[in-house]
């Protein structure tokens, strides 16, 4: 290296590296500059509204800050406790939330009861099977949500079609109100987000080792208890992630709980929906919005972790 | 070992998929109905079909939600696989643990919030609401799905093909379009796929961004679907089945001959 030039030794020691570095530091800065601005960002804002006080402007809610520069530079912050005080006293929303944490725990509870043994079905199908069946599981997930409880507003109403092949069976005189009802939204729930439910399952089940089965029922466990010893602990992973997956989601649903659910039936979501669309009072919106992120914080963290245990451990 | 299925499977399979099914089923047959009703079969007919492509506000919905999903798909397609390079093959940067959490997030967080933190934020920034807004919505939340699905492929490759490039003096960046692109190249697409059926879908977080003259779709048949049912939505609901069938098949067949492929290369040749 001695009898290099100094440019070149330059070029060599600085400025070669630096220039080779431009593509990882752009590598590394966009996808991180976009986080920042779209996703993290936003979140400070909706913080931010959520102690202002609603006005009729636009944007529709006062500042928090001020800055009075005649009296030197000064700056101050007014936080207004008021949009959360009115969660608490209020108990349309808190009703909200603990309806909405109420139908996403049952409808979670139902998912994974069904679910279950379709994934375990799956898992266990011939080899050739499993890609197509996989495959069918996937396709109706990506057809669009809306679609699909629309579908189910034909099928429930009152003269709807399970009505009418009630009728014609013969079990039922009268037609049955299950559309604006709860059953009907648990129903479009546990249909729309069943593939959630069943792919992470059938991601463990599938890997899960069948002598272990074959072992003990040769050493005499009935098929049921080996499933409750040996199979659901195996699959526990999936079952955290599946679990998350519908849960989470469910809490905030606006859509189904408004076309399938009765004007009672109360989810937080759809209670954010209207203050934010029909009373235009944002401020409220977002406090609404924060107390849920923390509700969800816990079960986020739980699937967060899941899935960066999962990465870690294919390394 | 017993190949075949076991009765009891058999039928939890056959009613589990007749659940996921038979709703899409008759909505596609009702959309062939002559009479207005969607309960009572009247004959067969596509004149719903031909009241759809009348429709000019719903064309022009369907015209937005494609130009949303096709920019919005490749944005979130360039910064999910950039993402997902990042998570793999740059070791422990600073702010690793930030970045994955923000990355994934939006996979499981309720649109609710992401579409009201979004439409907050283009306030402060002094964007004005529109296609736009939508279309950088859009790529935000589909870049979770997208970093997942090429992460995957990126974890599963061999990674001695790029130390071999690398140890014969190819810098960082070629090796990346040279090497690595080809082989994740199947993972990208389906990360497109995706992120473009998540945009064609959404209305939630497109209700929260978008602005006057950007009505996406799904906000129309929303609208349209809170008044009644009427089978010229089963029409474009069917219309919409059908193009995302194709494509999901059409993806799926490319990624498994890219296996075959992969399998041929990786395998010794088997006898015939």
């Amino acid at each position: 290296m001695n009898n290099l030039s100094p440019l070149s030794e330059l070029t060599e020691r600085w400025l070669r590296p630096a220039v080779e570095r431009v593509p990882r530091g752009l590598a590394i800065g966009i996808p991180y500059a976009w986080l920042l601005i779209f996703f993290l960002a936003p979140f400070a804002i909706v913080l931010k509204i959520s102690f202002a006080e609603p006005q009729l402007a636009m944007p529709p809610y006062t500042s928090i800050f001020e800055f009075l520069n005649e009296a030197g530079d000064y700056f101050s912050v007014e936080l207004n406790l008021g949009n959360y005080l009115l969660l608490i006293e209020d108990d349309l929303y808190w009703r909200a939330y603990l309806n909405s944490l109420k139908i996403a725990a049952i409808s979670t509870a139902l998912a994974l009861l069904l679910g279950f043994p379709m994934a375990y079905a799956m898992a266990r199908a011939p080899e050739r099977w499993r890609g197509p069946l996989v495959m069918m599981m996937i396709l109706p997930f990506w057809t669009s949500f809306l679609i699909r409880v629309y579908a189910w507003i034909g099928i429930l109403k009152g003269e709807g079609l399970l009505n009418g092949f009630l009728q014609w069976l013969g079990l039922i005189d009268q037609p049955l109100a299950i559309l604006n009802t709860d059953i009907a939204v648990y129903i479009g729930i546990v249909y729309s987000y069943l593939p959630f439910m069943v792919l992470p399952l059938y991601a463990t089940l599938e890997k899960m080792d069948e002598s272990l089965l074959e072992a003990a029922a040769d050493l005499g466990c009935r098929p049921f208890k080996a499933l409750w010893k040996i199979t659901v602990p195996l699959a526990r992973p999936g079952i955290i992630a599946g679990s998350c997956l519908v849960f989470i989601p469910v809490v905030g649903e606006v859509v189904i709980p408004d076309l399938l659910g009765g004007s009672e039936t109360l989810m937080i979501g759809r209670t954010l929906w209207s203050e934010f669309f029909t009373n235009r009072d944002w401020p409220v919106a977002s406090a609404v919005a924060i107390v849920l992120l923390l509700l969800l914080v816990v079960p986020i963290a739980l699937f967060q972790r899941h899935l960066l245990v999962r990465a870690e451990a294919t390394r | 070992m017993k190949r075949g299925m076991s009765p009891i499977n058999l039928t939890v399979l056959t009613l589990g998929f007749a659940f996921l099914y038979l709703p899409i089923f008759i909505l596609i047959v009702f959309s062939f109905n002559e009479s207005k009703l969607v309960n009572v079969w009247a004959g067969f007919s596509t004149k719903w079909y031909g009241e759809m492509a009348a429709n000019d506000a719903l064309i022009d919905a369907a015209l937005v939600t494609l130009e949303v999903g096709l920019v919005s798909s490749t944005l979130a397609t360039i910064l999910g696989t950039m993402a997902a390079v990042l998570l793999t093959r740059f070791g422990r940067f600073r702010g690793r643990t930030l970045f994955a959490g923000m990355v994934l997030a939006p996979l499981v967080m309720p649109e609710v919030i992401i579409g009201l933190a979004l439409l907050l934020m283009f306030l402060s920034l002094g964007l004005s609401r529109g296609t736009l807004t939508v279309v950088i919505a859009h790529a935000t939340f589909a870049m979770a799905y997208v970093t997942v699905i090429v992460q995957s492929r990126l974890m599963s490759m061999d990674r001695a093909i790029e130390e071999a490039a690398q140890d014969l003096g190819c810098p960082p960046f070629r090796t990346f379009l040279n090497i690595t692109l080809p082989i994740i190249a199947p993972a990208v697409i389906a990360g497109w796929l995706c992120a473009f059926t998540l945009s064609l879908d959404d209305l939630v977080i497109a209700s929260f961004t978008t602005g006057p003259g950007a009505t996406t779709l799904p906000m129309k048949i929303y609208s349209q679907v809170r008044l009644g049912v009427t089978p010229e939505i089963n029409a474009i609901s069917t219309l919409m089945i059908g193009v995302v069938t194709a494509g999901v098949i059409a993806a799926s067949l490319i990624n498994r001959r890219s296996h075959r492929r992969q399998g041929r290369a990786d395998a010794p040749p088997r006898p015939a």
